[in-house]
């Protein structure tokens, strides 16, 4: 059973309009009804507006058959965002018996084009979900390849996810993630798949279990590249729901102190510490040394308390988000200097 | 910089409502509710929706109408709930509430909740928390939103929140200001906002500027006119605007004009779109740019409309 896929393909060369194709003699195009007003006339381009036109016809007369399911692929070529055509194309490949790994591949070159089309990722779930655990390599395979065009695509990790739970295939996961985190250590989306995959995974026992390692991890991560969001909100997430153990880990301070006294980029270990007082944490001299030796021009904060003076420096560093941290100085718990 | 062109939007906005034959017009083709919401709500803002006739536009979002109670993206589409959301704030713009036969759109609306609490978006299923909102803001403009099991509809949106304080379309999802604008506001609409660590939340979200003064989805993504409306207008329902800076956001999007043919895009230079048109305008009523009349954070209408939907008057 043809999916439909190779008339797309050809049609770029030499498209034949359907009103010229035998195959079409015997159905009456329906045309698109703009309404009683139409407020926006709108002339679609020709050829598009022709395949609409049958298309309405064989959907209104749910003819189920090949050339119909041709038809669709025909359709979703023109515009992928279609709800109807897509749903049509499920009741015939269902109605027709088609061999649903031909429809992956048939999603696959659609997707290759319109891969942030919604209807698209839709209705490849509704089509794996058909084929269950026999999708699974095909899935992440898929999936995988689109990320390796785009690995922050916001519909193929939803999609892996998905799959993921639905179908399996978590063993390989997290050193999928520090292989994408290896190419690119700010995709702040392999950040969340490898939260998602140690929280998650049946395989990992559960982000207790996770944190050792986690934590060794995320650590070396920010001392390469202090200035990343996502590695410092991926460290604070790894104690979620335990903020004592977070603020009495020395490993969690110790890295703060670390990049302040490397002098650059410090803007996160300021603010990780600033939040570590606000829980209770106390540093002691070294950190009020290493926040000293910084410097900031016009800045006079000898004679302000830690957290304080974290503030001031953090209005001067961050000027955009500088009511923030005013904010932040004001609610300040009052610590001893 | 300079000021907003107004004059030139809406001679934008009314073009492409006009336009017949190039590709955008084919793609919106299945969208044009969507293309009409965004459109005409501009048009409101900038104070000149008079310039289009109501009765021409009212009569064919009732023909997109299903006899399920849903509408459809145009006449002779199927329905989803992305349309019928459109569909009920182009009426309340136009204050033709009074034509929507409230209860066939609540038993379509209320059809599509889940058993865990979540929505689809049609018949067939996608599920998304963009559809929570959705159906929560639909059901809340026609007074009926007692109507769906509006406790679950919460707790399925509150297990789509991130250690980073954000929500993503599904549990476990990354976060994304989209998203994070389509849970707040339903969490807002739900009386729910307890609910939200708004500290932790606005956090995030004010790291979304960047030194252009525009606004990013995602850590290290590119800043875009889209995001003013989704980061804003989540900022102002936790309370937090303030922390970000409003002079260089409204500089961002001013830069995101097209001065000379009108039409505002995602980033300088690039070319505009009805979309990003509206989000640029809805973002500086957000910011209170002169001119402007207020917009709803929630509802995403003027405000005028929501006191007339809600306090008749
Ligand atoms: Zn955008």
């Amino acid at each position: 059973m043809a999916s439909g896929s190779s008339e797309v393909e050809e049609e770029e060369q030499e498209r034949v309009m359907l009103r010229d194709r035998p195959e079409w003699a015997d159905v009456t195009p329906v045309p698109q009804d703009d309404g009683p007003c139409p407020v926006v006339p709108i002339n679609y381009t020709e050829e598009f507006a022709e395949v609409m036109d049958y298309f309405r016809a064989v959907y209104l007369a749910d003819e189920r058959s090949p050339r119909a399911l041709s038809l669709t692929a025909e359709a979703i070529h023109f515009n992928a965002g279609n709800y109807t055509v897509w749903h049509f194309r499920r009741l015939l490949l269902e109605s027709l018996k088609v061999d649903l790994h031909k429809e992956l591949e048939f999603i696959e070159r659609i997707a290759a084009k319109n891969s942030k089309n919604y209807q698209i990722w839709h209705h490849r779930r509704r089509v794996a979900e058909k084929l269950g655990p026999d999708a699974r390599n095909a899935e992440l395979q898929f999936t995988k390849k689109v990320l390796s065009v785009d690995a922050k695509h916001y519909h193929a990790w939803s999609h892996r996810q998905w799959a993921l739970q639905a179908l399996g295939g978590w063993e390989d996961e997290l050193d999928y993630c520090s292989e994408l985190l290896e190419q690119d250590i700010f995709n702040n989306s392999a950040w969340n798949q490898r939260y998602f995959v140690i929280t998650r995974s049946p395989f990992l026992g559960g982000l207790k279990a996770m944190r050792e390692s986690e934590v060794l991890y995320t650590i070396q991560a920010i001392e390469a590249y202090p200035e990343n969001e996502s590695s410092w909100k991926y460290l604070r997430g790894l104690y979620k729901g335990e903020t004592t153990s977070w603020v009495n880990d020395p490993q969690v301070s110790s890295i703060c102190l670390k990049i302040l006294s490397s002098k650059s980029n410090y803007l996160f270990a300021l603010s990780t510490l600033l939040d570590l007082i606000c829980h209770g944490y106390q540093p002691n001299q070294d950190f009020r040394d290493a926040i000293e030796a910084l410097k900031i021009p016009d800045l006079d904060i000898q004679d302000l308390d830690i957290a304080s003076m974290i503030c001031s420096i953090l209005e001067k560093i961050d000027p955009i988000r500088v009511n923030y941290w005013i904010w932040r100085k004001s609610r300040l718990p009052h610590v001893a200097q | 910089m300079g000021e907003l062109v107004t004059d030139k939007h809406v001679k934008y906005i009314l073009s492409v409502e006009k336009r017949k034959d190039d590709f955008e017009s084919v793609v919106m083709e299945h969208l044009r509710m969507n293309g009409a919401y965004w459109g005409l709500t501009a048009l409101d803002l900038m104070g000149k929706l008079d310039v289009v006739d109501v009765n021409e536009v009212v009569s064919w979002v009732m023909s997109c109408q299903h006899d399920s109670g849903g509408f459809g993206g145009n006449v002779g589409h199927d329905p989803h709930i992305l349309y019928t959301l459109s569909a009920v704030q182009v009426l309340a713009l136009f204050d033709k509430m009074d034509l929507i036969d409230a209860d066939k759109v609540t038993n379509y609306i209320v059809g599509l909740q889940n058993e865990d609490g979540s929505f689809s978006g049609d018949m067939w299923g996608e599920v998304d928390t963009r559809f929570s909102y959705i159906a929560i803001c639909c059901l809340s403009i026609i007074h009926r939103l007692d109507k769906i099991n509006v406790e679950k509809a919460v707790k399925y949106i509150i297990s789509c929140k991130n250690m980073d304080g954000g929500f993503g379309c599904t549990p476990g999802g990354e976060s994304h200001a989209g998203q994070i604008f389509c849970c707040v506001g339903a969490l807002a609409l739900t009386g729910s906002l307890d609910l939200v660590n708004k500290d932790l939340l606005g956090w995030w979200l004010c790291e979304r500027q960047v030194k252009s003064g525009g606004l990013n989805g995602r850590p290290e993504k590119l800043p875009d006119v889209c995001y003013s409306w989704w980061v804003l207008s989540s900022l102002i329902m936790i309370d937090r605007v303030h922390w970000i800076s409003r002079e260089k956001l409204i500089k961002f999007i001013l830069d995101c004009q097209d001065k000379e043919k009108g039409g505002i895009s995602d980033r300088p230079d690039d070319a505009v779109d009805v979309f990003h048109t509206y989000f640029g305008v809805a973002g500086l009523s957000l910011l209170e740019y002169p001119g402007l009349k207020p917009i709803d954070p929630a509802y995403a209408l003027p405000v005028d409309v929501v006191n007339r939907i809600f306090f008749k008057k």
